[in-house]
């Protein structure tokens, strides 16, 4: 397995009383597409939230275990959680584009991390959207509202909007359930590109998605992390006979 | 065989309870006519007949007249004099006051309790704001005659108890409910996901409030401040029981200051009707219904703008 810059360790997670993750160990490798699959209420998008803490905005959560970045805990004490979501970006379900500008969309991290000078903002920005494919079809329109977009391309400047703060890792929450098949491809394309520079974990309910662009998969059921491995062991060569049902389509 | 029978008795009420829905909606719309249509009528005479004209036109309504008092409201005087700017001028600056006073207040209240406070809190803050709506507004009058008159005046070292201040944060209070409830309201229904957006990126919770949602509750924002503006404008009261009544041609705000909602209210009741007085005070009742339409067609029509613009349809 190649080099990891993230990892859950003896994870535990209560939403109150209910106990949602148990004992998830995970080692996310760096520069690859890890998907994590599993049926509805499994807790993979609560596994994915804790990576960027996302999980710490429900009052009622309580984290035990541990999470490393680079080895330093990041439930840790000392770490401010807007300097780890700005190296851990998200991307949601629904594209939510902030009903800004394109150009503000995609300024606002920079502008709320002050990551760069003014006059250098506008460069910083056709960058974040040349990475994403956008630039050639928006550079004449960046004044527009980033919600006269279609879904696909609201979910591209949503990626631009997270590059623009150069992070590490980012993490997507089923990003091309809301987009029809022909936009779906074209996202997963982009991802496909980006594994190079940033390391990407997805949650996906779409099985072929984690087969046809995922290098590692984790299964999950009930809360628990069953199975994780290449993709290609998980899909042609499960170990544990759930995965088997569920990747072959039993359950799910 | 019964059911055909009932069918059309349903049908009927059906009917019968739609006409009287769209009669209902409507009447508001005739009620606005016939006072519109009335005060106009009764105003008419300032344009048209001689005789209310050699009294009081539109020249000496809004001209200077002569050296010593270019502008004066004196209406009874043995030379009545029918000056309105300066009725003009106290009812601009002490809706100014208000204004001033009660939309941040109120803004900055409807941001805590959308975005920052728990809910408990504001279950216990907004039906308190709300309650201050519910005060009538000669006891707000009444209030600020009496006890927060000599607060104001103290406060800020004035000479005239009853002053533009006095009469405006007074008016304040009254809007700050309007304006407050529609802000929350607007507020409240940005939706969460682009709160989580912004969070996930590290935003804190003020940059998110003030960089994300603000912006885009904006329409609705500007609409509570434009009820709030015509409210302030049109409120009567209040303004005839702490604002010392002088008709006065300044801006300065520790003056007294007389509004024009405060004059029909003071001077209707007294007047002959049929004469030039009695014309002028309906000339400013037509004047101020034509301002507050004016204004709200206008916020109207800038709000949709703005909406579009946020949704993206332009």
């Amino acid at each position: 397995m190649s080099i990891s810059s993230l990892e859950a360790r003896e994870l535990n997670l209560y939403y109150g009383n209910f106990h949602a993750l148990k004992n998830v160990t995970v080692r996310i490798a760096e520069h690859a597409i890890t998907s994590i699959i599993g049926p509805s209420g499994c807790g993979k998008s609560t596994l994915l939230r804790v990576f960027n803490r996302m999980n710490d905005l429900i009052a009622t959560v309580r984290v035990t275990g541990q999470v490393l970045m680079h080895g330093r805990d990041i439930y840790s004490r000392q770490l401010d959680t807007a300097s780890l979501r700005k190296r851990v970006g998200m991307v949601f379900q629904r594209p939510n584009p902030f009903p800004l500008s394109i150009f503000e969309n995609v300024a606002y991290g920079p502008k709320i991390h002050a990551l760069v000078e003014k006059h250098e903002l506008a460069e910083l920005v056709a960058n974040s959207l040349k990475k994403t494919g956008l630039w050639e079809q928006l550079k004449d329109k960046l004044n527009d509202s980033a919600l006269s977009l279609p879904p696909e391309q609201q979910q591209r400047l949503c990626i631009s909007r997270l590059l623009a703060t150069e992070p590490e890792v980012l993490l997507m929450d089923e990003p091309c359930s809301a987009l029809d098949p022909i936009a779906t491809a074209k996202i997963e394309e982009l991802m496909l590109e980006l594994k190079d520079k940033y390391t990407i974990v997805i949650v996906t309910h779409n099985m072929q998605q984690a087969a046809r662009i995922s290098d590692f998969t984790a299964f999950m059921l009930l809360g628990e992390l069953l199975e994780f491995d290449s993709t290609s062991a998980i899909f042609t060569n499960p170990q544990h006979p759930k995965t088997q049902d569920y990747v072959t389509g039993r359950f799910g | 065989m019964n059911r055909p029978k009932t069918m059309t008795r349903s049908r009927f009420a059906e009917g019968a309870v739609e006409w009287l829905i769209r009669a209902s909606a409507f009447s508001a719309i005739v009620g606005l006519f016939l006072i519109f249509i009335f005060i106009g009528k009764e105003a008419l005479p300032i344009l048209t007949s001689p005789d209310v004209r050699k009294e009081a036109n539109i020249s000496k309504l809004f001209l200077p007249q002569d050296q010593a008092h270019p502008y004066s409201w004196q209406p009874v005087s043995e030379i009545p004099k029918y000056s309105i700017l300066p009725l003009f001028v106290g009812t601009l600056k002490m809706t100014l006051v208000a204004v001033l006073f009660a939309i941040p207040l109120a803004l900055g209240a409807a941001l805590f309790t959308s975005e920052f406070s728990p809910g408990w809190l504001k279950e216990f803050i907004k039906p308190i704001i709300e309650l201050l709506a519910g005060i009538p507004s000669v006891v707000l009058g009444f209030f600020a005659l009496m006890v927060m008159a000599s607060y104001v005046q103290e406060l800020f070292g004035i000479v005239y108890r009853l002053n533009a201040i006095n009469a405006g944060i007074a008016l304040g209070l009254a809007v700050i409910p309007i304006v407050y409830t529609v802000a929350d309201d607007a507020l409240t229904s940005v939706p969460k996901s682009y709160r989580e957006a912004s969070m996930a990126m590290g935003a804190s919770p003020w940059q998110t409030a003030w960089r994300v949602v603000f912006p885009a509750a904006l329409p609705g924002i500007l609409a509570a401040c434009v009820l709030g503006f015509g409210r302030a404008i049109g409120e009567t009261m209040i303004v005839l029981m702490a604002s010392g009544n002088a008709a006065i041609m300044s801006w300065n705000l520790a003056k007294p200051a007389r509004s024009l909602s405060a004059t029909i209210a003071a001077e209707l009741g007294e007047v002959v009707v049929g004469s030039a007085h009695y014309h002028v005070l309906f000339f400013i009742g037509i004047s101020l219904f034509i301002f507050t339409f004016v204004l709200n067609m206008f916020a109207h029509w800038f709000v949709a703008r703005l909406q579009k613009k946020v949704l993206g349809t332009i």
